[in-house]
């Protein structure tokens, strides 16, 4: 068991190397950082140019595998270099983490519990009412990009608060700038401020556990067991809540896991729009200031997170199904 | 649940005791509203029935004649689509019409059921002691926790279950299908039931584990006093088992009575065909068995008359007009008063009289004037005298030998996380010959490695270990274009008609698939497929249709065709009759004879029913454990087993013949076959053998420590791997 | 008419009861199966009109009326106009020409190498499989967004946006293929699949005639899906620019130009996203309804 993880996960650090250098090297041959400098004002001489990229190791006259040494030797230390104004990668990398993690951690709780709950009761409910109404509903969202649920919330919040006469609704920033009060008048910004990215995520998030949660009970409904669980004397409500729904959470949660990973990527356009400066923001920020450092830094972060949560869905698949446990 | 409330649970049933019915089930139809503009499915169209105290009825029939939904219906286990109407009364309490609340309260308690398939029957995420307890819980949710855990460590017990206080935890999946098939007996008895239905319940078994659940199932009659109503196919496992049958055909009871009447005096040509077609263990008969011919109709496009008369060799024209009621023999209607009545007028059958002997033929009268057989009324097919069997075994060619053959395949853990973690000794070092004209059996039970060994045969690559030689070429050496060659000699027919034919493709391109592959042209191609489907008794107008479109039996003649196309001198045979209903079984078994008479074929026939076995087998080859423990002349082995496990694999196939199958006595092997993954030392079969414990010490140490070797024994051609084959098994 | 009969004890419901034919049983499945034949209306509705509608338009795709900016719907300008004065009927039309066309190539391309991929590692097994699957792993790492960022500037031009094409398909057959494999792998086992191994066929053949045939329905459904799935990520690049780059106009980069006057100039958001969302959504009905009525397990579920 140990060296099969071991080997595993020597697979994972390998894949993670691969596609982090492959992030580096692309960005570092096809982005321009002396653009970047070059059209600064007042413009600066040719040698100061070179002397600031030649400090960040970033100058595109030395060699790309010199260039490259040079930042793989301090990843493996835990440096993953300066951006383009001279910041610590590494230490901003946990901050936006921070911020991006804040955020998708509510989203997808919310998401995929009404998901589940939804999806469940809808494959109970096979072709009735609510089973139709709940389909309608999910595949209407899942029609409609992020981008464009994002931008019409943001419509629909601005009347709103026209409405209302009071900024309720806020759809830029983490937290008002310079904002200052009591702990609870931050956190009550705060919260004005969460409530639209969090439920344009959430909404996105339901339709697709819904959808699921909806196909892995109608997989368990027919099952012999669920029938064996009526003939001892159950209720057919009980069998299903008590044999169904328990026998098809298990692949929702592994997925949900999975989810949770890949979000952290996927929460980018909600960040962009609503003006959070987590990971994904950071990234499309950085790749049109050509910063090479924070292109490669978020890559391996994010390799890291989709690889991290494959791997907990299988261990928790494995730890949640005795078919499979190990 | 603790004696006290047993006791007062018994005395609040006991008022039932005595001959009045416990379940009477009267008139119940089943209908499946047809979706999407497919017609309405008849299930079960007016089955009555009743059970008392103690008895046991079986309910036979094929599949799709409405057996299982007759009695799903009673359990209110049916999906709310299901239009039932009829009724079913329980101790006098009509069910149907009961909300699922109140019929859960019955259900396990009153009523329980024991279902087919183990494999899928038992939650997977819970473990096996709970879901017991969660039986006795349900029903009294006052008894404490720790009562019920200890009432379901007593029920494991009660079912055999070694261990049972640590078995309690353990999961469905690492538990045999016959030890699952153990705790939903144990599911079933848990709240002394009244009656208990069981549906098909050793059908997914082997023989010596369904000769364990048989038994069990007579200890929870015992147990319980509860009546048993037992559905099956297989006209062996009820006839000493049930006091009353009810043969079930196309949704209808078709005949009904005493087990003796049914099995010695059928008055029904469905009931007799059906005991005509079944091969028996107990009787040397070489010839053709009685075929059923035709199909079941489909339960939603019936016949107008008798649902049986397209396939009934003595139908008349009255047959077809309306359906014949379900009546006491000799009192149908005459034919001139069928020929008056109304055209498909229903039939009123006759309720009275649970215990007589009811026909729903019109011919009954006649049949039990006339004391037919199926014999007398079924025409029986001429199968010609094979001509290589003329010259003596040892001068005919060497079809096929298999020296020392050994399959080890690596045994992996999880499926997340797939490791390995030791292996299995699949295919341990078998020999045997085939010769040209003759049908060698391979016999066994599931996981013995009568199927590994039909791969690495087929494969035709060199073994891990040992030879493999096809028409005395040793595959070991074969090139490329060699092998290919070689394949147009063997061909195999696979068990399961549904995945042995592509879906997609058909028939037609079925067939010529190897004739095009190696090579044949165009217009020989097309001669060729139509001459081997009307070899095989097709029509040539099947050839462009799809193998959705054909019945099991249908199905399984385009695999024969499909396996004779290249014209093969070896055919092999993976259980090519095992997933058919008895009445089409006859039929292929029939054919198979045929073709090996005309076209002078060998066979290897693999399969695990013994039965059959011995109607086509020329020698016999039992396997356990990826060992050959006996092997010889079919007749020799049949009538004097040498090998402990020959014999009780021989002793556990029920026979359908109530009279002698009560009187006779089984052995019943303890337990499950060890893991090939971890045979034990020495013997193979040491750890269940009956006879093992009648031996001396020395004796024992001898099983323990050294394999036995296949060594001739009675002077024929028989050879056995026993150390003492000439000692009585202690039965 | 001969009949279909259970091979093994009867299931607890009986199927439904067979069809006198596969194509015409299908045929009844997809029409019976209202979201497929909706979805199907829908698509050839939007087709029309993205072939049609900038041919009956008065005004070429780009072109600008510069007496008419940011101007609500006339008789002129259907749909209104943007701020440059282009003609958000003629630019939606077209840019959802590109947009289908994007997502049924994508769609294909990706479809195609997952079966491939996946077929051939299930069936081959062994070392093959795990090189295979390995790559699809590492597809799975790489930073899709940044290397589409990064190579955005190469959409541009003559068939520039066929380089979208290949890469959005690049990542997105990953999934699929390794589902693609789990179902090869337990096809393999398949009688039939042996038997055709017995008689000698080839495997690629065997890949080729029996594998993939035998999964296509789930394919063309899983491909649908994809379609949706290549227009919203285009759409989605579309907005930061890094998607289709003019002159070739997508229907995501109507939408990303309009969204910042979607609370002001509501007709410059509304019309093109309109046309997306009722575009993917049909697509979807058609690829959810066709993976119900081809998905052989779901039959079971129909009451």
């Amino acid at each position: 068991m140990g060296k099969f993880l071991a080997r595993r996960m020597l697979n994972y650090v390998v894949l993670v190397f691969i596609a982090t250098s492959f992030a580096y090297v692309l960005a570092a041959t096809h982005l321009d950082p002396r653009a970047y400098f070059e059209q600064m004002q007042p413009p600066p001489s040719p040698e100061a140019v070179n002397d600031q990229l030649d400090s960040l190791n970033l100058n595109d006259e030395t060699p790309i595998a010199e260039r490259y040494a040079t930042w793989m030797s301090g990843v493996l230390t835990g440096d993953f270099g300066r951006n383009i104004q001279g910041g610590d990668v590494a230490s901003q990398m946990w901050m936006k983490a921070g911020v991006t993690l804040r955020l998708i951690t509510v989203a997808t709780l919310l998401g995929s519990a009404v998901g589940i709950a939804v999806g469940a009761y809808a494959a109970v409910r096979q072709y009735r009412g609510f089973d139709k109404a709940a389909t309608a509903a999910s595949f209407v969202v899942l029609s409609i990009p992020t981008v464009v649920i994002a931008i019409v919330v943001q419509v629909i919040a601005s009347s709103v608060n026209d409405g209302l006469g009071t900024q309720l609704l806020r759809y830029s920033g983490e937290y008002s700038a310079g904002f200052d009060g009591t702990w609870w008048e931050l956190l009550l910004n705060r919260l004005h401020h969460a409530m639209l990215p969090t439920f344009v995520l959430a909404v996105a998030l339901f339709a697709a556990f819904a959808r699921y949660q909806r196909n892995m009970m109608l997989d368990v409904l027919g099952a012999d067991f669920v029938r064996t669980a009526m003939a001892k004397g159950l209720t057919r409500r009980q069998a299903l809540f008590k044999h169904a729904l328990r026998t098809a959470l298990i692949p929702t949660i592994t997925y949900f896991t999975f989810t949770f990973g890949a979000l952290v990527a996927g929460a980018t356009f909600t960040e962009k729009i609503y003006g959070w400066h987590g990971m994904g923001a950071w990234l499309i920020d950085s790749i049109f200031r050509h910063d090479v450092h924070v292109v490669a830094a978020v890559s391996w972060f994010m390799a890291i997170t989709i690889m991290a949560a494959s791997f907990l869905s299988d261990l928790l698949y494995a730890w949640l199904d005795p078919r499979v446990r190990v | 649940m603790s004696t006290d409330t047993v006791a007062a649970h018994r005395a609040a049933h006991s008022g039932h005791t005595g001959d009045t019915p416990v379940l009477e089930v009267t008139d119940l139809t089943v209908t499946f509203p047809g979706t999407n503009g497919n017609p309405d499915v008849h299930a079960v169209r007016g089955v009555g029935y009743s059970v008392s105290r103690g008895e046991v009825l079986g309910i036979v029939g094929e599949s799709g004649s409405g057996k299982s939904v007759s009695s799903m219906a009673a359990m209110g286990l049916l999906p709310d689509h299901a239009r039932i109407t009829g009724s079913v009364r329980l101790h006098g309490e009509e069910l149907l019409g009961l909300d699922d609340r109140a019929m859960a309260r019955k259900r396990g308690r009153v009523i329980s059921m024991v279902f087919q398939d183990p494999l899928s029957g038992l939650t997977p995420v819970y473990t096996v002691g709970d879901q017991l307890a969660e039986a006795v819980l349900v029903h009294d949710a006052r008894t404490p926790k720790a009562q019920a855990r200890a009432r379901a460590v007593e029920l494991l017990d009660l079912v055999g279950i070694p261990n049972p206080a640590s078995r309690y935890r353990s999961f469905p999946h690492e538990f045999s299908g016959g030890m699952r098939q153990r705790v939903m007996i144990a599911m079933a008895m848990a709240n002394h039931p009244d009656v208990i239905i069981c549906d098909e319940p050793t059908t997914a078994l082997d023989v010596t584990i369904q000769a364990q659940i048989l038994d069990l199932l007579r200890t929870a009659r015992r147990e319980t006093g509860a009546a048993i109503v037992m559905i099956t196919h297989d006209l062996g496992v009820v006839a000493g088992f049930v006091d009353r049958v009810l043969v079930m055909y196309a949704g209808r009871a078709v005949e009904t009575g005493g087990v003796d009447q049914i099995y010695h005096g059928s008055r029904m040509p469905y009931t007799m065909g059906l005991l005509g077609a079944v091969p028996r263990v107990d009787a040397e008969r070489r010839g053709a068995l009685v075929p059923v011919r035709g199909n079941p109709p489909s339960p939603s496009d019936l016949p107008t008359g008798c649902t049986f008369a397209p396939r009934c060799p003595i139908a008349e024209p009255e047959c077809e007009r309306s359906e014949p009621a379900l009546l006491a023999v000799g009192s149908q209607p005459s034919r001139d008063d069928v020929r008056d009545s109304r055209p498909g007028a229903p039939p009123e059958d006759d309720t009275g009289g649970a215990g007589a002997h009811r026909s729903a033929c019109l011919r009954s009268g006649e049949i039990a004037r006339n004391r037919w057989t199926a014999l007398d009324i079924y025409p029986v097919p001429e199968i010609p005298e094979p001509a290589a069997s003329a010259a003596p075994r040892a001068d005919r060619p060497e079809m096929l030998r298999v020296t020392g053959l050994v399959k080890h395949h690596p045994l992996t853990k999880g499926t997340v996380f797939k490791r390995r973690v030791g292996t299995v000794y699949a295919v341990d070092g078998i020999d045997f010959d085939i010769r040209e004209g003759e049908t060698l059996a391979l016999v066994g039970e599931s996981g013995c490695g009568k199927s590994s060994t039909l791969m690495e045969i087929m494969g035709l690559h060199e073994p891990q270990r040992g030879r493999v030689e096809v028409m005395g070429r040793d595959t070991a050496g074969l090139s490329r274009s060699d092998r290919f060659r070689l394949r147009r000699d063997m061909q195999i027919v696979f068990q399961d008609p549904m995945s042995s034919l592509d879906p997609r493709m058909t028939v037609f391109e079925i067939i010529s698939e190897p004739l095009r592959t190696h090579g044949t042209p165009r217009a020989e191609t097309t001669a060729r497929v139509y001459e081997l489907l009307r070899l095989v008794g097709l029509d040539t107008e099947h050839a462009t249709r799809f193998p959705a479109e054909f019945s099991g039996g249908q199905r399984q003649r385009i695999g024969i065709a499909r396996a004779l196309a290249l014209e093969p001198r070896l055919l092999v045979l993976d259980e090519p009759v095992s997933a058919l209903d008895v009445s089409i079984q006859a039929g292929v078994v029939n054919l198979l004879e045929e073709l090996q008479a005309r076209l002078g074929l060998s066979y290897l026939f693999v399969a695990h029913d013994l039965s059959v076995v011995r109607h086509v087998a020329d020698r016999v080859a039992v396997m356990y454990l990826g060992r050959i423990v006996e092997i010889g002349d079919t007749e020799f082995v049949y009538t004097r087993p040498s090998h402990p496990y020959t014999q009780a694999l021989l002793s556990a196939i029920p026979i359908p013949d109530p009279e002698k199958e009560r009187a006779r006595t089984h052995i019943v092997l303890d337990a499950d076959p060890p893991s090939p993954a971890d045979p034990p030392s020495g013997c193979g079969f040491r750890t269940r053998c009956q006879k093992f414990g009648t031996l001396s010490e020395p004796e024992q140490e001898q099983c323990v420590s050294d394999e036995p070797l296949v060594t001739p024994v009675n002077r024929g051609d028989q050879a056995v791997a026993c150390h003492f084959p000439e000692r009585q098994a202690g039965v | 008419m001969s009949t279909i009969e259970e091979s093994r004890a009867p299931a607890p419901v009986p199927a439904a009861p067979p069809a006198p034919s596969r194509l015409r049983d299908l045929g009844r499945r997809l029409i019976g199966t209202r979201r497929v034949v909706v979805g199907l209306l829908l698509l050839v509705l939007l087709a029309a009109v993205a072939f049609l509608g900038p041919l009956v338009s008065p005004w070429e795709p780009g072109e600008r009326d510069f007496s008419a900016m940011l101007e609500g719907p006339t008789t002129e300008h259907w749909a209104g106009t943007n701020r440059t004065g282009q003609d958000i009927f003629t630019q939606a039309t077209a840019g959802l020409r590109k947009s289908l066309l994007i997502g049924l190539l994508v769609a294909v391309f990706s479809t195609g190498f997952a079966a491939l991929v996946g077929a051939f590692a299930g069936y081959v097994g062994g070392v093959t499989d795990r090189g295979l699957m390995w790559t699809a792993d590492l597809a799975l790492v790489l930073p899709n967004f940044v290397i589409l960022a990064i190579l955005s500037t190469h959409f541009a031009g003559d068939g520039g946006w066929l380089v979208l094409v290949v890469l959005l398909a690049a990542f997105s057959w990953m999934v699929t293929s390794k589902m693609v494999r789990g179902l090869t792998i337990s096809l393999r086992e398949r009688e039939y699949i042996h038997a055709a191994r017995f008689m000698g066929v080839p495997a690629h053949t065997i890949v080729l005639r029996h594998i993939l045939p035998n999964m296509s329905s789930l394919l063309i459904a899983d491909a649908t899906i994809m379609v949706s799935g290549a227009i919203i990520g285009e759409t989605a690049l579309s907005y930061f620019g890094l998607g289709v780059q003019s002159p070739d106009i997508s229907l995501g980069m109507v939408i990303a130009a309009g969204s910042a006057f979607a609370t002001t100039a509501p007709w410059v958001f509304a019309f093109p996203t309109l046309l997306l969302i009722v575009m993917v959504l049909a697509v979807n009905m058609v690829g959810d309804g066709l993976r119900d009525a081809l998905d052989p397990q779901s039959t079971s579920r129909r009451p």
